[in-house]
């Protein structure tokens, strides 16, 4: 099999908190991520989901090099990204595009969408500037917009069109990764399924890997066949869709997935049984020793405190390299957290 | 307004009838809730859904009588435990707020003051309703409070600022806050989108929890028709200022008679089926209360105009009216057996109306870029 498009191994950022005063020391690191590894094959999605916190949103920037890694490696097409200086980075950053989650804040209200869309074909001279407006044109069409619109602004725009001008702009230099940081979350529920169906298209049509970066587990099941779950900065659990969501092994792949309200729960009224976790994610400044999750997990012993579980392969399948990988002292599969609804006797 | 712990004695706590918001502006008058009425028993919950610009928001903050009068027109009543809201003077209303009536407000760090500490904030519901309250009761009363939302250590967390605070902590303190005083209603607007799964569902437990102990009547506001089926005894759809379906929670979301509401059903993805399945979604955007498309507000969308004989949909407002399933289930729509029509067309129902090749119904639409429509 050939190389995956991009395969992270122990990738790190850690954040330093300075003291307050004259001299700013160095008093801590916030512990975004720490030591993660994945890959992603060319036109693959891999979904990255977790709570606030848990670091999925500084791992897609890492990614682009809007920060710095600590440590650790990320190779893209045979090339490790992460020692490269800035300018280094500049031929490999059009392979590389972001869609960001607020469609208000993350277009300029002052350009044009035309202008918006072909910044990044004029920064790259990637079409003569006489076809710069047709290329864009052409974008427009592509993601589902009038395609002479071009000379409006943003404002001119609802959400829904909004994120698909962001999604114009990130098509126009044909990357092969996209980096997808929440695309629907901003977006209201009647348009979230227009997007991610415009998102599925264009991945189909141009072979576009993605990394899904999202919290709305039912979104990530829909759009990655194969999820990662973070926790505290690191991967709990990896693996393809239909063990994460069927089988879960970790505990906190499956306190989440039972947390997630289940409309189909209508049918007999009340709330589902669910796992309950009490209390709130730990500060990733100081996180807990050992399993990052040992202080909300009911499993927890005493191992859990003294010795960091390692991500390790579930089973042995035929696809073993791209298995099913947990990070758990007490791993073993859960097979009922999605289940039928429950009637409920409050 | 003493003990009334008789919720068969008093068959409806809150009755909206008739409401109706609008916003003069200077590009003409914002028709953000129109002709509006519901009922909510004590122990009860209703569950308002709808999209951005639905006018769910609005209608609730009207019942609390957050409107700045002086550039909001309302009309019809609002009656709390049998007493006229609309009009009441400020000061009459400020004995109801926060006391009888109280509200969960979807961004806790917005909604708290940073320069307060989460007790002084919980407290000053209390004080306002209660006169001479000592220091020392007052704080014994955010500790209770702060204890009864579950917060650990709420000795120590009581003189904590917000920022203090995480995110579902934030969520609690205010849910301490809205219930210093018992409240018998509790509007909770989005009470959870901020919030983690997890914490959320901590959250909904809470609420629900709270509502076994002191039977209040609860409207939960909310876009996520999860929440509201696990939740809601009731449920009422509202698109552009209007109530579209209302019903029981059960019956709405299992048998919907509007074709937006079994739009947004078939719009959101499930954990259970084919996750290669695509998508069906509601073509175009919602309207603008500016100047809301004529007939029924969601014509331009719909995909089943067509079925209705007479252009009506583009030309009469549909009443809200009982459909096939009895009279608790109230709909919008001019298509008769609507419900059995959607029931049969749910799963092509994109398929037929969202086809690039097939425009969707009639091509009326006030927006800037009707490409949005064929575009699925």
């Amino acid at each position: 099999m050939s190389e995956p498009l991009l395969e992270v191994t122990d990738l790190v950022k850690h954040f330093p908190v300075k003291s307050s005063g004259f001299v700013r020391r160095t008093i801590g690191q916030v512990q975004a991520i720490d030591g993660i590894s994945f890959s992603i094959e060319k036109g693959e999605s891999l979904g990255l989901v977790g709570e606030s916190g848990c670091g999925k949103s500084t791992t897609g920037r890492v990614l682009t090099k809007l920060y710095e890694p600590t440590s650790g490696s990320m190779k893209f097409d045979g090339v490790d990204l992460a020692p490269l200086s800035q300018k280094q980075m500049l031929p490999h950053r059009k392979d590389i595009q972001l869609i960001f989650q607020d469609p208000y804040s993350s277009l300029n209200p002052r350009h044009t969408v035309g202008s918006i869309v072909a910044t990044p074909l004029r920064t790259r001279q990637v079409v003569p500037e006489n076809k710069t407006m047709d290329r864009v044109k052409e974008l427009l069409e592509v993601v589902g917009l009038n395609p002479e619109h071009y000379n409006r602004y943003p404002s001119d725009f609802s959400g829904g069109q909004r994120q698909r001008i962001g999604i114009a702009r990130a098509l126009a230099l044909q990357p092969k990764l996209m980096i997808a940081d929440e695309p629907v979350s901003a977006l209201d529920v009647s348009i979230q399924a227009q997007v991610i169906n415009l998102l599925q298209d264009l991945q189909r049509e141009f072979g576009i890997a993605f990394l899904f970066i999202a919290h709305d587990l039912a979104i990530v099941r829909h759009f990655c066949p194969r999820i990662a779950v973070m926790y505290l900065g690191k991967i709990v659990e990896i693996g393809d869709r239909d063990t994460i969501y069927e089988r879960p092994h970790h505990p906190y792949t499956q306190a989440l997935l039972s947390a997630v309200p289940d409309v189909k729960q209508a049918e007999v009224g009340g709330r589902r049984d669910r796992i309950r976790l009490t209390g709130d994610v730990p500060s990733p400044i100081n996180p807990p020793s050992g399993c990052r999750f040992r202080t909300r997990c009911w499993k927890a012993q005493d191992i859990c405190a003294k010795e960091e579980p390692p991500l390790l392969q579930i089973g042995r399948g035929p696809s073993a390299g791209t298995g099913h990988q947990v990070a758990c002292h007490f791993a073993e599969p859960n097979t009922s957290i999605i289940a039928t609804p429950q009637s409920h006797s409050a | 307004m003493t003990d009334m712990h008789h919720p068969s004695s008093t068959p409806a706590f809150l009755e909206v009838d008739d409401l109706t918001v609008r916003f003069p502006t200077r590009d003409g008058v914002v028709q953000a809730v129109t002709g509006l009425s519901y009922k909510v028993e004590l122990g009860k919950t209703l569950g308002i859904v709808g999209e951005s610009g639905s006018g769910k928001s609005v209608s609730s903050l009207a019942v609390m009588g957050l409107h700045d009068l002086e550039r909001t027109d309302i009309t019809g009543s609002i009656k709390v435990e049998g007493q006229e809201v609309v009009g009441l003077s400020e000061n009459r209303m400020r004995k109801l707020r926060g006391n009888a009536v109280s509200m969960i407000f979807q961004d806790p760090l917005t909604a708290l003051h940073p320069f307060f500490t989460i007790g002084d904030q919980i407290v000053e519901g209390y004080k306002a309703h209660h006169s001479g309250v000592s220091k020392k009761t007052a704080r014994a009363k955010a500790v209770e409070m702060l204890e009864r939302v579950g917060i650990p250590q709420p000795n120590r967390r009581v003189d904590d600022y917000p920022h203090q605070f995480s995110g579902g902590m934030r969520q609690r303190a205010m849910i301490a806050m809205s219930l210093v005083n018992d409240p018998k209603l509790i509007i909770a607007d989005e009470p959870t989108t901020a919030l983690d799964v997890t914490v959320q569902a901590q959250i909904l437990d809470l609420l629900q929890e709270l509502q076994r102990d002191f039977g209040s009547a609860i409207v939960i506001i909310t876009h996520d028709l999860g929440v509201v089926a696990e939740m809601a005894d009731e449920v009422l759809v509202m698109y552009g200022g209007r109530c579209v379906e209302h019903g029981g929670g059960k019956e709405v979301l299992t048998h919907p008679e509007m074709p937006y509401t079994a739009g947004l059903l078939s719009s959101v993805p499930d954990l259970v089926g084919d996750p290669r399945e695509r998508l069906h979604p509601i073509p175009g955007t919602p309207p603008s209360l500016l100047s809301p498309p004529r007939g029924c507000a969601f014509n331009p969308r719909c995909g089943y105009t067509h079925l209705v004989p007479g252009e009506m949909c583009t030309r009469e407002l549909p009443p809200l009216e009982s459909g096939g399933r009895g009279s608790a289930h109230l709909k919008r729509c001019h298509l008769t057996d609507s419900g059995t029509v959607l029931a049969e067309q749910l799963p092509v129902y994109a398929g037929t109306a969202m086809d690039p090749g097939e425009p969707a119904g009639p091509t009326a639409e006030p927006d800037p870029t009707p490409k949005e429509n064929a575009g699925e």
